[in-house]
């Protein structure tokens, strides 16, 4: 039955030897690899919605997923780090989903299979990869994956994020906290200076006297006057940026000897934050479904440019206007979810629409944010209409955006695990 | 996963009591004026109907989560199965901090911390109770829903199929079971309060940024489709 659908839909013929035990049963099999914003929420609405007509796996290593979105929180000591942690049980349960807490090592596109760490291969009508990004090798000379003890990224949540709070605690009085802050384009554009907040926040409790530094290779950033207004009103002279005109894009760092490198001049740090250029996750190169460092899409599905059964969301995939958030991954999920379920069930399919905010924090109750609405065109996904949050707010809107931002986490973390 | 069991803790029943101390009987006449911070999702008097929240006619003595034809939250129900009843007591408390006493409630609504205030909407709510002593002299009206809605905009028949696939857009930030922190919850509504919620952020007539930007670009269908999926999610 699989096999005649699949002649039907017109794609390579099918090997049969791609585990036919499986497909015995005929229902039709999406597999999602990465359990995050992307995977996760895509996973549960194909489940969901589908009552049981499709088979639906997904692959993620981790038993318990620490999102990225508020881990900043986390730093600053708004958040402890249970709350942001989240296990895959209910999606097994509730919606039965099939979690394989495996790596994806490989994807045969002609066979239509993903092979898993062990060995074992899942076959798929439907592939959905939402693997988040990994490092670009070589971006920040000096630094290299076997680093990030020494200098951590804390761009991926978890331990690294616990590593960076216990590093900026343990700064000795008068000590200074170096980033290097990413180039475009990046996961989450107002992450590296929310991070930034958070840690001055800590340091003006805890040590008054020590300094930040932001090594940027960017000429502007996300929600900057905003940033910039906050800093300067919460932590007045504590944040210091040096950006390309300085010498901001032109760093390298020793994890050895704890320094960093300025275009020349070199700087002894306490901690260093270093957050490289970035590239979809590997598993997408594995695919062979990336242009370049990210895989391009179509906007009206999130369908690559490369196979039309393979689809590529979040910060992995190369689709237009839309910031790499987990809000846009989730956004994409569930468009990409609508078309999958048609193609495989014949249940009607709804126009694409996109939508993305994100929130920040600056110091307690001082929460800004950025959002849009985007929609579809033929070349990528377009932005429509958009606002951000003001420069001179007053203190009630502000501590009322960032309660909309703990109703937000609370709803887009239900809207991924059910 | 986050979700705490809902019901009524022992600290809940704890300050109940305290709550009573300051819960003299209030002026019902300054209740009146203070019943508009409920108004736009409860009605009360003789031609009242459930609308967001259920209907506030004879509550004294009764349990909660008890209006016929009102879809509560779990949480409600399962508050009223465990024996929370509304007496000057109880509902004093929950005035004070609704989420406090009923964890996981659909009522947005923040609390008002004034025990004279609380005390003087207890007493108006008293006027429509059916104790003999309380019944008003003249029949009081409910507040009328004032809107400019075109009429032929509140008729348009929602897609509700169509509306599933639009509020997974809204899910984001309200969540599916309707609880709120921080964003108010929009499940169960009745279609016309819900529809006219949209059209007053779509014409900026309420403004919120967020709020705006996505009510402005659903058009008159999109938003009956959302409000015909909303009211009854589970279906
Ligand atoms: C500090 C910080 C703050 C942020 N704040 C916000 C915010 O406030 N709001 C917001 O919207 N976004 C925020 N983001 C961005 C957000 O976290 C990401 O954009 C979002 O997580 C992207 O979702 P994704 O599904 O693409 O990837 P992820 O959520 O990273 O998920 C990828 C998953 O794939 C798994 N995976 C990778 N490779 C494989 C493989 N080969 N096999 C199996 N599984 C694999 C990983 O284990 C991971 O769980 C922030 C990010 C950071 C770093
Ligand atoms: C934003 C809408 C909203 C506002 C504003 C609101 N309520 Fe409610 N109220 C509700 C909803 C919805 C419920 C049902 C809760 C549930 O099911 O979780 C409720 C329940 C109640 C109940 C319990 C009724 C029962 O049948 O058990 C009382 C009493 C009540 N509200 C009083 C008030 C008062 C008094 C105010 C004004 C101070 C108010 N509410 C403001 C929506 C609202
Ligand atoms: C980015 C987060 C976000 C998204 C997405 C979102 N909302 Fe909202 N919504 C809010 C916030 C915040 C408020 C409170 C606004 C205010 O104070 O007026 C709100 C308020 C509302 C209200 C009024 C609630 C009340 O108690 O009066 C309705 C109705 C509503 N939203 C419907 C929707 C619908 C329908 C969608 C999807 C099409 C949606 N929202 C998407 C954040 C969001």
């Amino acid at each position: 039955m699989t096999l005649d659908r699949r002649t039907f839909l017109g794609t390579a013929a099918v090997a049969t030897l791609a585990a036919p035990m499986v497909r015995a049963q005929g229902k039709p099999k999406v597999v999602v690899i990465g359990g995050g914003a992307g995977g996760a929420t895509a996973a549960r609405y194909i489940a969901k919605d589908s009552d049981g007509a499709i088979d639906v796996t997904l692959v993620e290593p981790t038993r318990k997923y620490y999102t990225c979105f508020f881990s900043n929180l986390y730093i600053g000591g708004f958040r402890d780090l249970a709350s942001i942690g989240h296990t895959y049980g209910t999606l097994a349960s509730d919606y039965g989903i099939n979690v394989v807490h495996d790596w994806a090592v490989g994807v045969d596109r002609d066979a239509m299979t993903v092979t898993l760490t062990g060995g074992d291969t899942l076959p798929y009508d439907k592939l959905i990869l939402s693997p988040g990004i990994d490092f670009v090798d070589g971006a920040v000379p000096g630094w290299d994956i076997t680093a990030q003890n020494a200098m951590p990224h804390a761009y991926k949540a978890g331990s690294q994020s616990e590593l960076l709070k216990a590093q900026v605690e343990a700064m000795p009085e008068g000590g200074l906290y170096a980033m290097v802050a990413p180039p475009n384009p990046y996961r989450c554009p107002p992450g590296p200076y929310e991070r930034i907040s958070m840690v001055a926040h800590v340091l003006k409790q805890t040590n008054p006297s020590a300094k930040i530094l932001i090594v940027d290779p960017k000429q502007s950033f996300s929600k900057q006057a905003l940033f910039e207004e906050g800093w300067q009103k919460h932590y007045g002279g504590m944040v210091e940026r040096i950006g390309p005109d300085f010498g901001g894009a032109n760093v390298s760092v020793n994890p050895d000897e704890m320094t960093v490198d300025i275009d020349g001049a070199v700087e002894k740090v306490d901690v260093c934050n270093v957050i490289p250029a970035m590239k979809a996750g590997r598993i997408a190169e594995l695919a062979g479904v990336t242009d370049g460092n990210w895989a391009p899409v179509n906007a009206s599905d999130m369908s690559t440019k490369a196979d039309p059964d393979v689809y590529v969301l979040g910060d992995a995939s190369a689709q237009g206007d839309m910031p790499k958030s987990g809000f846009s991954a989730n956004s994409q999920a569930k468009v990409c979810a609508n078309a999958v379920r048609g193609a495989l069930t014949g249940s009607r399919v709804f126009p694409a629409k996109y939508a993305n905010t994100c929130w920040s924090l600056i110091d307690e109750n001082d929460g800004v944010k950025v959002g849009a609405t985007y929609e579809a065109t033929p070349d990528k996904i377009a932005k429509v209409d958009g606002f951000i949050s003001q420069t001179g707010e007053d203190a009630d809107l502000r501590k009322a955006t960032y309660e909309e931002s703990v109703g937000w986490y609370a709803g887009i973390t239900a809207d991924m695990f059910g | 996963m986050r979700r705490t069991g809902p019901g009524i803790s022992l600290a809940a029943v704890v300050c109940f009591g305290q709550a009573a101390a300051a819960a003299e009987i209030g002026d019902a006449e300054r209740g009146e004026a203070l019943f508009e911070q409920c108004s736009g999702c409860h009605q009360v008097g003789p031609d009242a109907v459930n609308r967001i929240g259920p209907v506030l006619n004879n509550v004294f003595g009764r349990p909660a989560a008890s209006v016929e034809g009102f879809r509560y939250s779990t949480a409600f129900e399962r508050a009223g199965a465990k024996g929370l009843e509304w007496h000057i007591d109880t509902l004093s408390a929950f005035l004070e901090n609704p989420k406090a006493i009923v964890p996981r409630s659909r009522m947005s609504f923040r609390g008002i911390a004034d025990p004279q205030e609380r005390a003087d909407l207890i007493a108006y709510l008293r006027t429509f109770s059916a104790s003999p002593r309380d019944i008003p002299e003249a029949d009081p009206t409910a507040p009328p829903t004032d809107h400019d809605v075109d009429p032929e905009i509140l008729a348009i028949p929602g897609d509700a199929e169509y509306g599933a696939y639009l509020s997974s857009e809204c899910t984001t930030c309200h969540q599916a079971e309707g609880g709120d922190e921080g964003i108010p919850s929009i499940v169960y509504w009745p279609e016309e309060d819900f529809v006219v919620a949209m059209h007053a952020y779509k014409s900026k007539a309420r403004e919120h940024p967020v709020m705006n930007m996505i009510a402005g670009r659903l058009n008159d269908e999109e938003i009956a489709a959302l409000a015909a999926y909303f009211a009854a999610p589970e279906d």
